[in-house]
């Protein structure tokens, strides 16, 4: 750190990254398990739909589920086998709420299906790229689990000129990312290739943070022959890999708050995610597995492991050698984001980055004091918030102050709480806040449904009333007429 | 297999794994870099000034156990974070070091109390503990407040021993008028108010001195000026405080102090007069950077830092009192809240009014 660089004010935390060891073992592979449990909803948007029935047995790569919808990915089985149920399993949630999904008893085999590899991805047009892509189930793999067709297809709706992939890996004890640039560069730099081909874009800019010099140089090298693709090595700062940090620090772009990077001309995607691109192209292969990392003081082996789909936490932390102590606490994703999965009975998901087992004086729990109001909140969070007065206001119960402090910016990548002295859970209010006031849009417009829908209730009982009283009016009138004309009849005859 | 399903009391919030800061470390860094200039104050002004010390501190913490009790509060997490040992700390900083012990406990009562707890506790309090103490104890009891003495180092013959000392503080001996002294502000005030310019009194024989290494009547914090700067240069490095409240709040007395003494010496004293005299260094490193008190963004805090140092400066020169920090800081206090609405940050993405950024083509 330069001397000037205390007078910069400078967003982001810098915590101990505990990424080696693990970084530098060499990645293993975990056998097929005897039964893998791949859920239909591991992606933003609507869940797939199954096309699978019990008792079939399906092939590795044979899609099970299909998307649906816009925003949808559709899931293929990651081993070979017989589908023995459909049903709700746990989900990898902090709530430990059931979630639907298919179980498959391994075969053992793990034999693919028939796949079409495409060798000359370059001649085919851009949308064809993408429409395979999305075939293939690709994700964001960077823990967003964005479908990446819908991506790749927006380079022909908006005019894209940079392409940014992001292999910042911010959050610490995650390094499969690390791993896989290391290990497979010229497989990422193909997907790269792809994507800049999907989506019109000039250049494609990789972001690395400093700390990884052995991915940076790998990455360099398979990079070397195509001039437009730059690899970048970016500041080792949390969190460097929220995608407007990283368009800001590599293009020098401030995505506007109610835009997304599309509208500046920039797509991000991870470095996973263009491995994952390049598999399902040039070998016609769906994602099915994916790297990640096990890690944290109460694993036994940490490391980085190449995983089935749907594959249970429980089987992989047996296959990599168990627990070492005892874990307190189990995470599913990185320690600064990750979320906390209730038991180790939960399958591994397309955007699982990593599990965490760690122990008590890791997690180091610790009640939350008062605000001191030191500020160190103001100065780590990146998006230029006042995290301090948004909780003062949550606490009071203020949402719409809290809102209008900018809460709706609030990206939840909790520099705020790791810095704060008096271990308050920020974060934790900002997502009840969120929720809290996504709720109160909710029952705002239930509310004006049933405002509208009495409204209409109003008009036609009024018009049925109005009906029938012109409709009893009009039956008096022909009575009358009727009995006038009778009456007139009468005389008629009468005289 | 036991280990593998792991019972969790309650699902945790993000991060899972914490800083390294702490309230306690916090108070107890700052504590740690005001070492040096205690023990320094402590050899200039011997047992009676480390007497007072021992007092104002524990003064502090009886009243914050109390009133924590009182409150029906946990006694442990609150005590233990070290801001009432710091709050007395800081206060027996800023008083005259040979002060009664009655001023020590009173001190403490209304910092603690009536500065602190009456508003909820630690991080609450609208205004410096500290200083509210010294401003009520210094508009109630205005003869003890302003009784200073000449440095008598503990090893001099003249200082007095440990038992003399405890006559001193429970004032059943006076202060010998031999060892009492103006502070040098107190001076040039009582000289001006006098229609003695500052040409001429300062050459008396008598006449307070500007000292660097604090050979001259003063508190505690005043006297090691230097040693205070030094503390405060550590916290900025060791990160916890920033630059902004210090240099914003010396300058705030340099330039006016700057011009002042360059249109006319004869009324308003020099540059290194006013920094090295009275409260201006405790205040700007260790007083005006409290966090509780002060604004919370970086503009902020310069407004803020700027307006303790030139208000610290209008009382001094044009005031009714020789000294002003204490004074300047619990009214720049006061606008603490206001400074923290006007001086919010950008928000990425969006201008400072806070629309969303308009794309470029």
């Amino acid at each position: 750190m330069g001397f000037m660089d205390f007078f910069k004010s400078s967003w982001g935390v810098h915590p101990d990254d505990h990424k080696r060891p693990a970084a530098d073992v060499t990645a293993r592979r975990i056998p097929v398990p005897p039964r893998v449990y791949i859920p239909f909803s591991q992606h933003v948007g609507a869940p797939a739909r199954p096309r699978v029935v019990v008792g079939q047995h399906v092939l590795k790569g044979e899609c099970i589920a299909e998307a649906q919808g816009n925003i949808s990915a559709p899931i293929h089985a990651s081993t070979s086998g017989k589908v023995t149920a459909i049903g709700e399993i746990t989900a990898p949630h902090p709530s430990g709420l059931p979630i639907l999904a298919v179980t498959i008893d391994s075969d053992g085999d793990d034999s693919w299906i028939a796949t079409e590899p495409i060798h000359d991805p370059f001649a085919l047009a851009p949308a064809d790229l993408a429409r395979k892509v999305a075939e293939a189930g690709v994700v964001g793999l960077g823990g967003a689990t964005f479908p990446s067709a819908v991506k790749l297809a927006l380079g022909l709706r908006s005019r894209i000129t940079q392409l940014i992939i992001n292999g910042s890996e911010c959050e610490p004890y995650l390094s499969c990312d690390d791993r896989l640039m290391r290990d497979s560069p010229d497989g990422i730099i193909g997907g790269i290739r792809i994507m800049l081909h999907a989506t019109g874009a000039k250049e494609a800019l990789v972001g690395i943070e400093d700390n990884k010099p052995e991915a940076i140089a790998a990455m360099r090298k398979a990079a070397a022959p195509y001039s437009e693709i730059r690899i970048c090595p970016v500041p080792a700062r949390y969190p460097m890999g929220s995608d407007r940090q990283l368009i800001l620090e590599l293009a020098g772009k401030e995505v506007p708050s109610d835009a997304r990077a599309a509208d500046v001309g920039v797509i991000v995607h991870n470095v996973g995610t263009a491995f994952a691109t390049r598999q399902a192209i040039y070998e016609g292969r769906p994602l099915v597995s994916r790297l990640m990392t096990l890690n944290g003081g109460a694993m036994a082996n940490p490391g980085n492991y190449e995983i089935l789909v749907g594959t249970m936490v429980s089987d992989l932390i047996a296959f990599s050698g168990g627990y070492k102590g005892e874990a307190a606490r189990l995470i599913m994703g990185g320690p600064m984001m990750g979320s906390v999965i209730p038991h180790a009975h939960v399958p591994v998901v397309k955007g699982t980055a990593g599990i965490l087992a760690f122990t008590a004086t890791e997690v180091a729990e610790e009640d939350a004091r008062n605000c001191i109001r030191c500020g160190s909140c103001i100065r780590a969070c990146p998006m230029g918030l006042l995290p301090l007065e948004m909780v003062n206001n949550i606490r009071a119960d203020k949402l719409d102050g809290a809102e209008q402090l900018g809460l709706g910016d609030c990206i939840s990548c909790g520099c705020c709480s790791y810095v704060c002295p008096s271990r308050i859970p920020l974060v934790q209010y900002f997502t009840h806040a969120k929720g809290q006031l996504w709720a109160q849009e909710r029952s705002k417009l239930r509310n004006e449904s049933t405002k509208k829908l009495a409204v209409r209730r109003t008009e036609r009982i009024e018009r049925e009333t109005r009906e029938k009283a012109e409709a009893a009016a009009k039956r008096k009138a022909d009575k009358a007429a009727a009995a006038a004309a009778a009456a007139a009849k009468k005389e008629t005859t009468g005289a | 297999m036991s280990q593998l399903s792991i019972a969790q009391a309650a699902p945790a919030a993000a991060p899972h794994v914490p800083g390294k800061a702490s309230v306690s470390r916090t108070m107890f860094l700052v504590q740690a870099t005001l070492v040096p200039a205690t023990l320094y104050g402590f050899w200039l002004y011997g047992w009676p000034a480390i007497f007072l010390f021992l007092l104002t501190v524990g003064s502090c913490v009886f009243w914050e156990a109390a009133c924590i009790r009182m409150a029906g509060r946990l006694t442990k997490p609150q005590l233990t974070d070290g801001s009432a040992i710091l709050t007395g700390w800081l206060l027996a900083m800023t008083l005259p070091p040979w002060a009664p012990w009655w001023v020590a406990v009173v001190g403490g009562l209304l910092a603690i109390v009536f500065g602190k707890q009456v508003f909820g506790g630690i991080g609450q309090n609208l205004f410096n503990p500290a200083m509210v103490a010294r401003v009520a104890l210094l508009v109630s009891f205005p003869v003890p407040l302003t009784l200073w003495v000449m440095p008598l180092p503990i090893t001099a013959a003249a200082a007095p021993g440990f038992i003399e000392s405890i006559h001193l503080i429970a004032g059943t001996v006076a202060i010998p008028d031999a060892v009492t002294s103006a502070s040098l502000l107190g001076h040039a005030k009582t000289e001006l108010s006098r229609g003695i310019d500052l040409l001429h009194s300062f050459t008396g024989e008598h006449a307070p001195v500007i000292s660097w290494i604090g050979a001259r009547a003063g508190s505690l914090g005043e006297s090691a000026s230097l040693l205070i700067a030094a503390g405060g240069l550590s916290m900025f490095f060791l990160g916890i405080i920033t630059w902004h409240i210090p240099v914003a709040m010396l300058l705030g007395v340099v330039i006016p102090a700057a011009i002042g003494h360059s249109v006319n010496p004869a009324r308003y004293l020099d540059v290194s007069a006013h920094l090295l005299s009275g409260g201006v260094m405790l205040g700007a490193f260790y007083i005006a950077t409290d966090y509780v008190t002060s604004p919370s963004t970086d503009k902020g805090k310069l407004i803020f830092g700027f307006g303790c140092g030139f208000l610290t400066y209008v009382i001094r020169t044009w005031g009714g009192y020789p000294e002003g920090v204490a004074f300047a800081v619990v009214l720049m206090n006061s606008l603490t809240p206001v400074i923290d609405r006007v001086t919010k940050p950008r928000i990425l993405g969006r201008d400072k009014r806070g629309r969303p950024l308009q794309i470029k083509d």
